[in-house]
């Protein structure tokens, strides 16, 4: 039998599983099928618990699949109170709240009826198996080195987005520790007047976080940058900004049918290589060098393949028979399960056994937190 | 390799400078400490170096200060980075990023170190500073000491020549300290990095410094051999006081030292007893704990703890970073979560009453205490505080005048010194008059002098019938304040009783007078200069 080539415990390249759970999520958004979505909910789920590690941002799944569930349930509530009477099967009549002129068009309850929820509920099983592939992504690949892997020129404003990132935690620690030493003055105010005695110690901890940290980042080096002439730097700028601009010109062009040719296609790919020599430029200013990057190698590109795969599959099955993909509310009928999108489906699912298993923490020791963060709890 | 020449800095809107007409020669592979009270500019002579001060804090530059040549002036911090490697005091709060790795190569990054150099050195680090099994461990779990050796680590991985360091031991406690300031001994010697180092608690370094850059807080500074300096300085540690004491010279810097010239003093003080505290160990039991138990989901910080504390009478509570020393103190005033046990106070459980009831049983100032300032002035705290415990107007501000006479009203609580902003978290929590009293690491960042006052006023609650409590690392300082010693470990009680039994019983935890005086049983250099008062030479 084949075997995939490592096998070795490593983590992927984040690109790759975003490339894959992209595809899943392109695949969601071809079909309402609430069997076909199922099927992308269960691959997504089966490769998130094969693969992931056991860093914190892994643990996030289970929060997108809550999401998941309260997009589905609010499309449903949604469609009860703003009118759900199109339909022949009537479940439940609710009386109807009569609203003034100016709001004509909307209805508020009213007969709600089989079909009406059905399609709320595909709706949004739809959107919701979306963000769930996105959290998958997030599960299985640490956003932060997603990041590391954008090109130099962008790698500031990387940086900013990773600091910003892990900002956040810190200020939620700081928010329950000052609200207990709050406890302590035993505080008697609620709502406004308590909220000053929160933020401005939450601030000032902050600002002086940010100010340590800053001075630690410089004095680190970040932000060196290589020699670069005024001409060179002017060079680059009108690079940048001309090509983004010419991007912007060349998508309209594309898309309105009325404008001339040449202001399609051919400014699109001029502003693309604009910008992107701009960057380039840019980016060689920035002496920087990357610790074990992560590399695209055969694993990678299989898991990102499997994504597409199943993309493709589903538009492929939209040109065959799309009656498989969007079931049939008027009449009502049980939603059709054809081979096709299942197999491109289960394509997706293979990562769980082609992408190397993930690095386990084994040396972690099981100390306990500093007494600080004991009390943060 | 470090070059002050005639270097005088000032801080914008400041009135006069911080340091004035410095010259200094740091030459290669000299550790070099920087000592001084809070506020005498110990931190911007360091930010100095790298040119942090002026590029980063603002202020002005005269003179000039180079490093291998390479003047501040021209050069930005980051364009230093290849040269200076830089460990704040929490080094938390320096960390770019998440696991232990990335943040070691991080400044190699920066540099545009290549690859396989990086790879290499990033393992080299690990093993020097010996946490190659930490490599993969997110840098938010791992406890205080090991955090300040990845953040020296960090900085040593780009091979700098000079390693300034700002208090790095200040919040870890004794053996955390001296597993870091080892590894900064060994790096000295090792490597022949030069390291410039500023520690309040001059007793850890003081013993590895071949140079003192003392600031006694008018902008000058004092430069000499560590004996030399603090032969008459404020700041000295108790090892030097003992000696002055003692007329030893030259001063020892080591307790080595000290016990090969105690010998005479030893002999001189075979036969006396040393001063007990009155009162300690008889008042009554003010607050009354039994198996009190705190569980953060799986993990057990404090396991079925028994603790009374009595009126008059002030306990330490210590024990490494991490052992539960905090969870009991906020489970003991009822505002941090307690699941199971019981605690009593006059009859009452503090959780079971509500945040304003329970601080007039137990009041605590917890770790940052300046968590529990938030207005604009002194004074304005004070009257907060006065309403907040419907005291008549005025207790509070009388409270703190006892505390730490002289505290301006109109300074902002920010701008006050570490010490002042203790006091005035202390007078607020004092105006409800609760019998017990918690203090939750309160020596941190206090200053020898600030360390002494703290401990007087600590001694004054205790004699108004108060129970007190601190949790500290500072063995000196509980030397010289506690009457019982309560050393947690893994959420349990491990040793209680009186200070000069549990204290002198641990190396770890023995004060430097007890090293150098045992068998006999002297804590403080007070004690010590007590009974010479009374004993003829």
């Amino acid at each position: 039998m084949w075997r995939p080539p490592t096998r070795l415990p490593r983590s992927l390249h984040p690109g790759a599983w975003w490339l894959w759970a992209l595809g899943l999520a392109t695949a969601a958004t071809r079909t309402t099928n609430p069997l076909l979505l199922a099927l992308i909910l269960a691959v997504a789920a089966c490769v998130v618990v094969a693969r992931r590690s056991d860093a914190p941002w892994a643990l996030g799944f289970r929060l997108y699949l809550w999401l998941g569930a309260i997009i589905v349930v609010s499309r449903v509530v949604f469609r009860i109170v703003f009118g759900g009477g199109e339909g022949d099967h009537v479940l439940f009549t609710l009386p109807h709240v009569p609203l003034p002129e100016w709001a004509a068009g909307i209805r508020l309850f009213g007969p709600v009826a089989v079909e009406h929820l059905l399609g709320g509920a595909y709706d949004g099983l739809r959107l919701a198996t979306m963000v769930v592939c996105l959290g998958a992504a997030n599960a299985l690949a640490n956003p932060k080195r997603l990041l590391r892997a954008v090109p130099g020129a962008l790698y500031q404003i990387g940086t900013a987005v990773v600091v910003a990132l892990s900002v956040a935690p810190q200020l939620v620690e700081s928010v329950l520790r000052v609200r207990r030493a709050r406890r302590l003055r035993g505080a008697r105010h609620e709502g406004v007047r308590a909220l000053r005695g929160i933020v401005i110690p939450v601030l000032e901890d902050a600002l002086d976080r940010s100010l340590a940290l800053a001075a630690a980042m410089d004095s680190r080096g970040y932000g060196r940058r290589g020699p670069q002439s005024a001409r060179m730097h002017a060079i680059t700028g009108v690079l940048v900004v001309g090509g983004l601009a010419g991007v912007c010109v060349g998508l309209y062009g594309l898309l309105d049918a009325t404008a001339p040719r040449y202001l399609g296609l051919p400014m699109l790919s001029a502003g693309l290589a604009a910008a992107a020599s701009g960057f380039t430029l840019s980016g060689r200013r920035v002496l920087r060098s990357v610790y074990r990057p992560d590399r695209f190698g055969a694993a990678e590109l299989m898991v990102a393949g499997c994504g597409l795969a199943t993309a493709a599959g589903l538009y492929l099955t939209m040109r065959v028979d799309p009656a498989n993909l969007y079931p049939s509310l008027s009449p009502l009928a049980w939603p059709p399960f054809a081979p096709l999108p299942a197999i491109a489906i289960l394509t997706g699912l293979l990562p769980a056994w082609l992408a190397p298993p993930p690095p386990k923490d084994t040396e972690v020791t099981p100390t306990g937190p500093r007494d600080d963060a004991v009390v943060i709890g | 390799m470090i070059e002050f020449s005639d270097v005088t800095m000032t801080y914008p809107d400041a009135p006069a400078p911080a340091i004035a007409g410095l010259t200094l020669h740091i030459p290669e592979g000299e550790l070099c400490l920087v000592a001084g009270r809070t506020g005498a500019g110990k931190s911007t002579l360091l930010r100095a170096i790298n040119g942090l001060f002026p590029h980063f804090t603002g202020g002005r530059l005269q003179g000039r200060v180079t490093v291998a040549g390479r003047d501040t002036r021209a050069h930005h911090p980051r364009e230093f980075a290849d040269l200076v490697g830089v460990v704040g005091q929490d080094p938390l709060a320096g960390f770019a990023t998440d696991t232990v790795e990335e943040e070691l190569a991080y400044g190699m990054e920066q540099l545009a170190v290549p690859g396989p150099v990086m790879r290499k050195r990033v393992e080299e680090t690990l093993d020097l500073l010996g946490i190659a099994e930490l490599r993969r461990r997110p840098l938010r779990t791992l406890s205080g000491g090991q955090q300040q050796r990845v953040a020296i680590g960090a900085a040593l991985t780009a091979h700098p020549k000079v390693l300034v360091l700002d208090e790095p031991t200040s919040s870890l406690d004794p053996t955390a300290a001296e597993e870091v300031l080892a590894t900064i001994a060994r790096l000295v010697h090792d490597l022949g990095v030069t390291v410039v180092v500023a520690e309040h608690r001059l007793e850890r370094v003081v013993q590895y410094a071949d140079r003192l850059i003392y600031l006694p807080g008018d902008a000058r500074a004092v430069i000499g051999t560590p004996a030399e300096v603090l032969a008459d300085s404020v700041v000295a540690p108790p090892l030097v006081e003992l000696g002055r004491l003692a007329g030893w010279a030259p001063l020892p810097m080591s307790v080595r030292d000290a016990r090969r010239l105690a010998a005479p003093l030893r002999a001189r003080l075979a036969g006396v007893e040393p001063l007990s505290r009155p009162g300690a160990g008889d008042g009554a039991v003010l607050l009354r704990a039994r198996q009190v138990v705190v569980r953060y989901g799986t993990v057990v910080a404090v396991r079925g703890v028994d603790l009374d504390l009595r009126a008059g009478s002030v306990t330490a509570l210590m024990g490494r970073n991490g052992s539960g020393k905090s969870s009991l103190l906020w489970a003991l005033q009822g505002s941090g979560p307690r699941q199971g046990g019981r605690v009593d106070v006059n009859g009452v459980d503090p959780q079971r009453r509500s945040a304003r009831e329970a601080r007039r049983l137990v009041g605590l100032v917890p770790q940052t205490a300046s968590d529990l300032l938030y207005l604009e002035t002194v004074d304005a705290e004070c009257a907060q505080a006065d309403r907040e415990s419907d005291s008549p107007a005025g207790a509070c501000r009388a409270l703190l005048d006892e505390l730490m006479p002289g505290i301006p009203d109109g300074h902002h609580p920010r701008d006050l010194s570490e010490g002042q902003k203790l006091a005035l978290a202390l007078a607020i929590q004092l105006v409800a008059a609760p019998p017990v009293v918690l203090l939750d690491e309160p020596t941190r960042g206090l200053d020898y002098p600030g360390k002494r006052i703290f401990a007087r006023v600590v001694r004054e609650l205790a004699a108004a019938d108060r129970a007190v409590v601190v949790a500290t690392h500072d063995v000196e300082f509980v030397a010289a304040a506690a009457d019982r010693v309560v050393v947690m470990a893994d959420g349990e009680i491990v040793a209680d009783g009186p200070t000069a039994d549990v204290v002198v019983a641990s190396p770890a935890f023995a004060p430097q007078v007890a090293k150098v005086l045992d068998p006999l049983p002297w804590l403080t250099v007070d004690q010590v200069a007590d009974a010479l008062s009374r004993v003829p030479a």
